[in-house]
């Protein structure tokens, strides 16, 4: 069962060597010739205002937070695809279970979605 | 006698090696096409005079990429501003390990049976690898968009990621309910399932649902917001230069490609021939084999098409549009599809 | 013989990446030492049969739940860590028997577990078992979880609620809420 891992390592270290020797290759290759001008931000040829780390929407905060909740549910529904032919055979509960489930979290969904939770100005 | 272990090191690695060059083969392929299909659709020549017809062009593209002035402004997180190329590169080129692009054969290395499966990884969590390797591809756009401490790709970062995380709900309900008929994660397993039918024929909400998020989660046009030229110049690659700023293009189009080989895959069966064709011409095994790969080939390059093809022909959405559309629309669409597959195996 | 190697391999991988979070003073290194730490424990996952377990790792952990801890660095701007205020200073008298504590606890367990056979070949963290256990003896727990997410939703959307009540009243229903909106866009 390990064995199936095997290549997945083969494959990580393959993509880290292509990766590794994009940025190595840059750094030796390609020429660099240096003027302040040239270093500073880019901003359309207009002089840079402030830094760039401002403080941000706290909307982004929310699809975030909202990603962590419904990506755990999609999570749990994973191992329920797999087992609901299995369980079918004895009956309806399997389904109903997830109904349930899913039930309760879309009546956030539906509260959220009331409340502008989704809604982007 | 050799043992297993080496054999099996040996064989995926040599696998790795051809699947990760021929991805990286493929990338400039689609560069190519990106812009010969591009000027076809709009009634232009486009490229064609690098070679005959042009077929040279993403090769002095590359060569360009090389001979580019390497800038590293100084205000950027020089750390975290090297990394984010490598940690975008790095998912994109995994991805792939899951895919099954052809059946399988067998040979002798010595006296040893060696049997080849034509995916590099068939692992028994399948395609759940794919949703959690995709979801780290985030960190390289947010990393980008941090470390190059300018407003653009700080706005491009941030926009991309909530982008892609919003649209991975879908996805994953879409992948569920291909799993609900299977019955296992195994992309063997899935790909064996659809010998007879195709799963495009049992799920075609989950099909379009699943096509649409893969367009987002590629960033490709009409969602490609991060990097909307008009309003945020490049988006996360803004302050990126030379080859890395096309290690950004080239994981870009490895996700791509990727996408596509996991649409067919999914939804429609994979390496398998349809009208049992194949049976039909009764070839011997070796053939099939090819067969096979060349079948698997072609369904991903037509979906390859579809990106280009959608590229040029529909308009960018706007930011709000295309939250609704992720959380207000694909996210109850995808439920329901749940809920009606699950009714649907119940019933049949 | 491989595996073990791979096993102290990931060990140490966690360990430094573990020290290095809480080592660093930039909020946003900290998060990625993170990740990579939980990367390395999903290798351990693997290492001990429970691939499902693995995969959820790097899904949830480090694909989704350290992403907000990123967007909440990057959306409130911090910058280094800044000196921990002088109320923080007993701490160190409370944190350390604490730890200490913990550090007891957890050799003890171990020390336990080592003596017992190690947990070899099972076939607990399969996808299949897990969905098995999950949907006919811990069905309660299942459906608790539901509501755990419900509530941690309604709290994500309080918390980031003064900006949305305006939101929610975009099309008003009643005249009071007209009013409402009236008053806000005339404060704004």
């Amino acid at each position: 069962m390990l064995v199936e891992y095997i290549p997945i390592l083969v494959i990580l270290a393959m993509a880290l060597i292509v990766a590794a020797g994009i940025l190595v290759l840059t750094h030796i290759v390609n020429p660099r010739i240096r003027n302040p001008i040239k270093l500073t931000t880019y901003e359309s040829g207009i002089e840079p205002q402030m830094e760039a780390r401002l403080r941000y929407p706290i909307r982004f905060y929310v699809v975030a937070m909202m990603f962590i909740l419904f990506d755990v549910e999609v999570i749990f529904m994973y191992p329920w695809a797999v087992v609901y032919k299995q369980f079918l055979s004895q009956g309806w509960f399997i389904f109903w279970e997830m109904i349930i489930f899913l039930a309760i979290l879309f009546a956030g969904y539906i509260y959220l979605y009331r409340r502008g939770g989704f809604q982007w100005e | 006698m050799v043992n297993s272990a080496t054999v099996e090191l040996v064989v995926s690695a040599v696998k790795v090696f051809i699947v990760v060059n021929v991805i990286l083969l493929m990338v400039m392929v689609m560069i190519l096409a990106e812009r010969r299909i591009s000027a076809f659709i709009q009634d232009r020549y486009g490229p064609n005079r690098v070679g005959p017809f042009g077929i040279l062009q993403p090769i002095a593209d590359g060569i360009k990429f090389l001979f580019k002035e390497d800038v590293i402004p100084y205000h950027v997180d020089r750390f975290l501003y090297l990394l984010a190329p490598a940690v975008i590169l790095v998912p994109s080129l995994m991805t792939f390990a899951i895919v099954p692009f052809g059946s399988s054969f067998s040979f002798y290395w010595g006296d040893t049976p060696v049997h080849v499966r034509l995916q590099i990884a068939d692992l028994n969590i399948g395609i759940l690898y794919f949703v959690g390797i995709a979801s780290l591809a985030v960190y390289g756009l947010v990393i980008g968009g941090y470390a190059s401490n300018n407003k653009y790709s700080m706005f491009g970062g941030l926009r991309s990621s909530a982008q892609m995380i919003s649209y991975e709900i879908p996805m994953g309900l879409a992948i569920v309910s291909v799993v609900m008929l299977t019955g296992s994660l195994r992309l063997s397993d899935i790909v064996a399932d659809q010998q007879h039918m195709w799963n495009v024929v049992r799920q075609p909400l989950g099909f379009l649902i699943f096509l649409v998020a893969a367009f987002a989660e590629t960033n490709r046009l009409p969602f490609d917001l991060p990097e909307a030229e008009q309003e945020l110049v490049g988006g996360y690659h803004t302050e990126y230069s030379s080859m890395k700023f096309s290690a950004f293009f080239i994981a870009e189009y490895a996700n791509m490609i990727t996408s596509s080989a996991l649409i067919t895959t999914l939804f429609f069966g994979g390496y398998h021939v349809p009208f049992g064709i194949l049976e039909a011409l009764n070839l011997p095994v070796a053939w099939e084999v090819v067969v096979h790969v060349l079948s698997f080939s072609i369904k991903t390059a037509f979906f390859l098409f579809v990106y280009l093809w959608v590229r040029w022909t529909l308009p960018r959405f706007r930011y709000d549009q295309l939250m609704n559309l992720g959380w207000k629309s694909l996210l109850p669409l995808s439920l329901v599809n749940v809920v009606l597959t699950g009714i649907g195996i119940a019933i049949f | 013989m491989v595996a073990t190697a791979l096993f102290y391999i990931f060990a140490a991988i966690a360990t430094a990446g573990a020290i290095m979070v809480v080592a660093q003073r930039n909020p946003v290194y900290s998060a990625l030492y993170l990740v990579l730490t939980l990367f390395a424990l999903a290798g351990e996952y693997v290492l001990l049969m429970a691939h499902f377990i693995a995969i959820v790792h790097v899904a949830v952990y480090a694909g989704a739940i350290v992403v907000l801890f990123l967007f909440v660095i990057m959306l409130l701007n911090v910058r280094l860590e800044e000196r921990a205020p002088d109320a923080f200073r007993y701490m160190i008298y409370a944190g350390l028997p604490m730890a200490a504590i913990l550090f007891v606890e957890m050799g003890y367990f171990a020390f336990r577990g080592f003596q017992q056979a190690m947990v070899q070949g099972t076939r607990v963290g399969l996808v299949e078992s897990i969905g098995r256990a999950l949907f006919s003896q811990y069905v309660l727990p299942f459906e608790v979880a539901s509501i755990l997410l419900l509530v941690a939703m309604i709290g994500a959307l309080y918390l980031s609620k003064r900006k949305l009540e305006i939101v929610a009243f975009k099309r008003p229903r009643s005249k009071k809420e007209r009013l409402k909106v009236m008053m806000y866009e005339e404060e704004h």
